[in-house]
C-alpha cells in the first residue's frame, strides 16, 4: 500500500506537469489539444536524439543513472519542442483559428497528434528505449517502501516546475496576461494585450513543460512512440478534474489520477490500469463537470 | 485475372463496411457537429458483441450463444448504441470537446477490454471459428465473397437511403439547426440535448453494425483489427469526401482505403522486414497528412456539402451578431 | 469639425463583409467633449463603437484620431493610440482580483508608471480600495463599472469610449456613474458613449448623435435635441414599423 502511494505520487507529479501545460493551452487557446501529449513524446525523444547524436556519456551523478549530459539534452529538447509547437501553430492551428469552429481545431490537433507520433516512430523506431543502460537498485526507505534515487529527482523536478509555473502566472506581467486571456480574449485585447503574443508564449511555456515532463517520464519508465498517446487520457482527466484553465486544479488532478491508478492496481488486474483515468473522467463529468477543484483558491 | 477480381471483391467488401461506419460518423459530425474521437470503440463493440452472440459455445468462455447472424448483428448494434448513450449522457450538456475526450477514452478502454478480458473476448488471440452467414450455400469462397459483397452493399444502400430520408425529415432539420446555432434551435422549442443524443446514439449503432458485418465476413475477431489508427482512417474517409454529405462519404472510403492499401503494398515490397514499424508509420503519416491538409486546404472535401445544409457549415463560430440586428430575426 | 479629436467619416462595417450593420456613418468628437450616441434597438450604436475599437471590420470609410488613421486598428493597440474602450458587459475580469484587473489594464505602461497610476486609481475611486485582493467577481454592478472606468483611465487616454455604462445599474448608481463621467470630461479627456438611457445621457453630454437602422439620423447639441420631437419620432417610428 505504502509503495502504491509512493508510486502514485511519482506518476502523479509527471501527470501534474503535463496537465498544467494542457490546461493552460485549453484555457488560453480554447480547444482541447490532442497533440499536447505528443509534444511530451517529442521532447523525450529529442533528448534521446541529442544524447545519441553527440554520443554523450551517461556520466551518472552520484547514485543517479543520469548526469549533466541528460540535463543538457533536456534543455535542448525543450527548445526543440517549443520550435515544433510554434511550427505547428504557424502552419496548422494559426491558419484555422478564428475561421472555423473550435471543434475543427480539436480535429486538426487529432491529425497533428497522429503525425507527430508516427514521425517519431519513423525516426526512432517502435521499440522501447532508455536514456541509459545503467541499472539502479531501489533503496528501502521504510518497511514495504523502496525508492530509486532517480524517482526522487523526477519528483522534485516536477514539483519545482509546478511551483515555478504557479509563481510565473501569479507574479509576472506575462503570466497575468495569460490568465486574462484565459478568462476572456476579447476583454484582454481591450486591455491592450496582444493575443498573438500570448498565444505564442502559451506554446513556448506549454511546449517546454511538455518536453520536461516527457523526459521525466522517460527517465522513470521508458521511451516508446506511444508514450504520449497513453498519457493523453490521464492528462485530460487531470485537467478536467481540476477545472479547465485552473493550474492548481490540474496539479491536484494529476496527483489524484496518479494515486487512483496505482492504488487501483491492488484491486483490479494491471492490464486495465490505462482505463482508470477514463472511469475517473466519466465520474467527474457525471457528478462534478466543472471540476473537483474548481473552487480552489489562487488557481485561475 | 481471376486473382485480381477476387481481390477487388475483397477490397470492395471492406470499403463498403467502412462506408457504413463513415455514414454513422457523418450523422454525428457532418450533420450534428459531434466530435467522436473513438470511432474504433463503437466498431469494435459491434464486432465483439456480434461475435459473442453468434459464436459457438466454448469451455471457459462467456458467450458462444450460437444465435442467428442477424440477431447477433442487432445485438452488436444495441451494445454500440449503449456505449454511445453512456458517453453522450456524460458529456452532451457540457463543453463540446468533452465528448471528444470521452470517446477517446472509451476507445482506449475497449482496446484494453479486448486484450485483457479473455473470458469474453479471447484476449490477444481473439475469437475464431465464428460462423459466416449462409457460408455452406456456396461452393467456393470466391462465390461466397461475391454474395457477401452484395449483402453488405444492400445494407449500405438501406442505411444510405434511411439517413438521406432522416436528414431531410423535420428531425434532420432540427439537427442542422442545432449544429448551426444551439440557442436558435432551443428558441424553436426543440431540446437540442435530446436530439443530439439521438443522433449520436444512432451513429454509434451504425458503427456497431459495420463491426458486426466485418465479423460475419472474416469469421473471427481479434484486437489486431481494432487499432487506434482505424479511427483516423474513418475520419480521413469522411472529410476527404466532405462531411455532411453521404455520397462524399462513400467516395472518401474508396479514395482513402485505396491509398492505404496501395501505400501498404508499395511499402511492404520496398521496405526490408526489419523496418516494418517504420513502414506502418509512413502509412499513418499519410493518413495524418490527408486529415490535416484537407482541413487546411479543402475543408469541404472533394464533393462538399449538399444544398440541404446551409452554407454556414464550417463557419459556426464566426462571431454571431448579438443585440444589434433585430431586423434579421423575423426572417 | 476641424478641431475634431476623433473623426469617423463614412464608415460601413458589420460582422460579415457582405452584411453591413452600419452604413456610411460620420461623426466626430472634439477634445474634452462628451458625446452621446443614442437610437432605438438595432440602430447600430454598439456596432459603431466596436468598429472604431477594431472589433469588427470596417469595409469602407475612415477613422482618425488627431489626424492619424486608426481605421481597423488592432484592438490591443488602442491604448497606444490614446483611446480606452469600456465594453458593455463583461468589462472586467471576474476571476482576477481588483488589483490584478488594474495591473492587466496598466500593462501597456512601464512598470514604475503602472504602479503610480494604479495608486492614483485607488485615490480616484476609493470605493475599490477595500477590494484590492478580492476577486472582481464579488463587486456590485456599480463597483464593476467603476473598476472598468478606472482601468480605462490608467493609460491616460485622450478619448474614452463607453458602451452603455448605465446598463444593469440601479437608478442611483446611474446618477453616480454619469456624474463621474461628467467630472472626467472636465479634466480634459473626451468621452464617446452609447446609451439606451437617452435622456439621462443627453443631460450630461455636449452633443448627441441619433442613429437608426445603421445610419445617421440627427445630430446636434444635446440641449437642443432633448426637446426635439423628431428624436421621439425616430424611436416610435422604428417601433411602429417593426415586423
Amino acid at each position: 500500500m505504502l509503495q502504491a502511494l509512493a508510486d502514485g505520487l511519482l506518476t502523479g507529479s509527471i501527470y501534474a506537469l503535463g496537465a498544467i501545460g494542457l490546461t493552460l493551452t485549453m484555457g488560453i487557446l480554447r480547444f482541447a489539444n490532442f497533440a499536447h501529449a505528443e509534444m511530451m513524446t517529442w521532447g523525450a525523444y529529442m533528448a534521446l536524439g541529442v544524447l545519441t547524436l553527440f554520443s554523450l556519456p551517461t556520466a551518472p551523478l552520484g547514485p543517479l543513472t543520469f548526469g549533466w549530459p541528460l540535463i543538457l539534452a533536456t534543455v535542448i529538447a525543450a527548445g526543440l519542442t517549443v520550435v515544433l509547437a510554434l511550427i505547428v501553430d504557424r502552419f496548422v492551428f494559426g491558419k484555422l483559428r478564428g475561421k472555423v469552429g473550435h471543434l475543427t481545431l480539436v480535429f486538426a490537433s487529432f491529425g497533428v497528434a497522429l503525425l507527430i507520433r508516427n514521425l517519431i516512430n519513423l525516426i526512432f523506431g517502435g521499440r522501447a528505449q532508455y536514456y541509459t543502460s545503467e541499472l539502479q537498485i531501489a533503496v528501502p526507505v521504510a518497511p514495504g517502501l523502496r525508492i530509486m534515487p532517480d524517482q526522487v529527482v523526477v519528483f522534485a523536478t516536477a514539483i519545482a516546475l509546478v511551483i515555478a509555473v504557479h509563481l510565473f502566472l501569479q507574479n509576472t506581467r506575462l503570466g497575468l496576461a495569460m490568465r486574462a486571456v484565459s478568462e476572456s480574449p476579447p476583454l484582454a485585447q481591450v486591455n491592450g494585450i496582444s493575443l498573438a503574443r500570448v498565444v505564442r508564449w502559451t506554446w513556448i511555456v506549454g511546449g517546454a513543460l511538455a518536453a520536461v515532463a516527457g523526459v521525466l517520464y522517460g527517465v522513470s519508465v521508458q521511451l516508446r512512440p506511444e508514450l504520449g498517446f497513453h498519457l493523453l487520457l490521464p492528462l485530460f482527466a487531470a485537467a478536467i478534474a481540476g477545472g479547465v484553465g485552473n493550474v492548481i486544479g490540474a496539479v491536484l488532478g494529476g496527483f489524484l489520477i496518479g494515486l487512483i491508478e496505482s492504488v487501483s492496481v491492488l484491486v483490479i488486474p494491471a492490464g486495465y490500469k490505462l482505463a482508470i483515468p477514463f472511469l475517473v473522467l466519466l465520474a467527474v463529468l457525471y457528478f462534478r463537470p466543472t471540476g473537483i477543484f474548481a473552487g480552489t483558491t489562487g488557481g485561475k | 485475372m481471376l486473382g485480381v477480381a477476387l481481390y477487388l471483391v475483397f477490397f470492395l467488401i471492406v470499403v463498403t463496411i467502412y462506408a457504413i461506419v463513415v455514414m454513422g460518423l457523418n450523422l454525428q459530425w457532418g450533420f450534428t457537429g459531434l466530435f467522436n474521437a473513438g470511432v474504433v470503440a463503437f466498431y469494435a463493440i459491434g464486432a465483439y458483441g456480434t461475435a459473442v452472440l453468434i459464436g459457438p459455445a466454448r469451455d471457459r468462455l462467456i458467450g458462444g450463444f450460437e444465435m442467428p447472424f442477424l440477431v447477433g448483428l442487432a445485438g452488436g448494434m444495441a451494445l454500440a448504441a449503449l456505449a454511445g448513450l453512456i458517453v453522450a449522457l456524460a458529456t452532451l450538456k457540457l463543453r463540446e470537446e468533452y465528448l471528444a475526450i470521452a470517446t477517446f477514452g472509451i476507445a482506449i478502454t475497449i482496446q484494453l477490454v479486448a486484450l485483457n478480458f479473455e473470458a469474453l473476448t479471447g484476449g490477444a488471440n481473439g475469437l475464431i471459428g465464428l460462423p459466416r452467414p449462409m457460408f455452406d450455400l456456396f461452393a467456393t469462397p470466391g462465390g461466397y465473397n461475391l454474395f457477401y459483397l452484395i449483402f453488405v452493399l444492400a445494407v449500405a444502400v438501406v442505411i444510405y437511403a434511411a439517413l438521406e430520408r432522416a436528414v431531410r425529415s423535420p428531425w434532420g432539420r432540427v439537427l442542422r439547426a442545432i449544429r448551426e446555432d444551439v440557442t436558435a434551435a432551443r428558441s424553436l422549442g426543440k431540446n437540442p440535448t435530446t436530439t443530439r443524443l439521438q443522433a449520436f446514439v444512432l451513429g454509434s449503432a451504425i458503427m456497431g453494425l459495420g463491426g458486426g458485418l466485418y465479423v460475419g465476413f472474416i469469421g473471427f475477431v481479434s484486437p489486431i483489427d481494432f487499432l487506434p489508427i482505424l479511427t483516423f482512417q474513418i475520419w480521413a474517409m469522411l472529410i476527404v469526401g466532405g462531411s455532411g454529405n453521404n455520397r462524399g462519404a462513400v467516395l472518401g472510403c474508396l479514395v482513402v482505403w485505396g491509398l492505404w492499401t496501395a501505400s501498404g503494398y508499395v511499402i511492404s515490397n520496398a521496405v526490408p522486414p526489419g523496418l516494418q514499424s517504420q513502414a506502418g508509420a509512413v502509412q499513418a503519416i499519410i493518413i495524418g497528412l490527408v486529415i490535416v491538409l484537407t482541413l487546411l486546404f479543402r475543408p469541404r472535401g472533394l464533393i462538399g456539402e449538399e444544398d440541404v445544409v446551409s452554407a454556414h457549415a464550417r463557419d459556426d463560430e464566426v462571431t454571431t451578431p448579438q443585440e444589434e440586428i433585430p431586423a434579421q430575426q423575423g426572417q | 469639425m476641424s478641431a475634431a479629436l476623433l473623426s469617423v467619416a463614412g464608415v460601413t462595417a458589420g460582422y460579415q463583409p457582405d452584411l453591413p450593420i452600419i452604413r456610411d456613418i460620420s461623426m466626430s468628437v472634439a477634445a474634452g467633449e462628451l458625446v452621446t450616441i443614442i437610437g432605438p434597438n438595432g440602430a447600430g450604436k454598439s456596432t459603431l463603437i466596436k468598429a472604431i475599437a477594431g472589433q469588427l471590420r470596417i469595409t469602407s470609410g475612415r477613422v482618425t484620431l488627431d489626424g492619424a488613421d486608426i481605421t481597423n486598428i488592432a484592438t490591443y493597440r488602442m491604448a497606444e493610440a490614446g483611446i480606452a474602450y469600456v465594453p458593455q458587459t463583461e468589462n472586467i475580469f471576474s476571476t482576477l482580483t481588483v488589483d490584478e484587473n488594474l495591473r492587466v489594464g496598466a500593462q501597456p505602461l512601464p512598470k514604475p508608471e503602472a504602479r503610480e497610476r494604479i495608486a492614483e486609481a485607488y485615490r480616484t475611486f476609493p470605493d475599490l480600495d477595500p477590494f484590492r485582493r478580492q476577486k472582481a467577481g464579488v463587486l456590485s454592478g456599480g463597483q464593476r463599472q467603476m473598476l472598468a472606468v478606472a482601468r480605462a483611465l490608467l493609460t491616460q487616454p485622450r478619448l474614452i469610449m463607453l458602451d452603455e455604462p448605465s446598463a444593469g445599474l440601479a437608478p442611483k448608481m446611474v446618477d453616480e456613474v454619469f456624474s463621474r463621467l461628467a467630472g472626467l470630461v472636465k479634466t480634459g479627456v473626451a468621452i464617446l458613449m452609447v446609451e439606451q438611457n437617452a435622456k439621462a445621457a443627453m443631460q450630461i453630454s455636449d452633443r448627441t448623435y441619433v442613429l437608426a437602422e445603421g445610419a445617421n439620423r440627427l445630430d446636434g447639441p444635446s440641449a437642443r435635441l432633448l426637446d426635439d420631437p423628431e428624436v421621439a419620432e425616430i424611436y416610435l417610428g422604428r417601433a411602429g414599423r417593426k415586423v
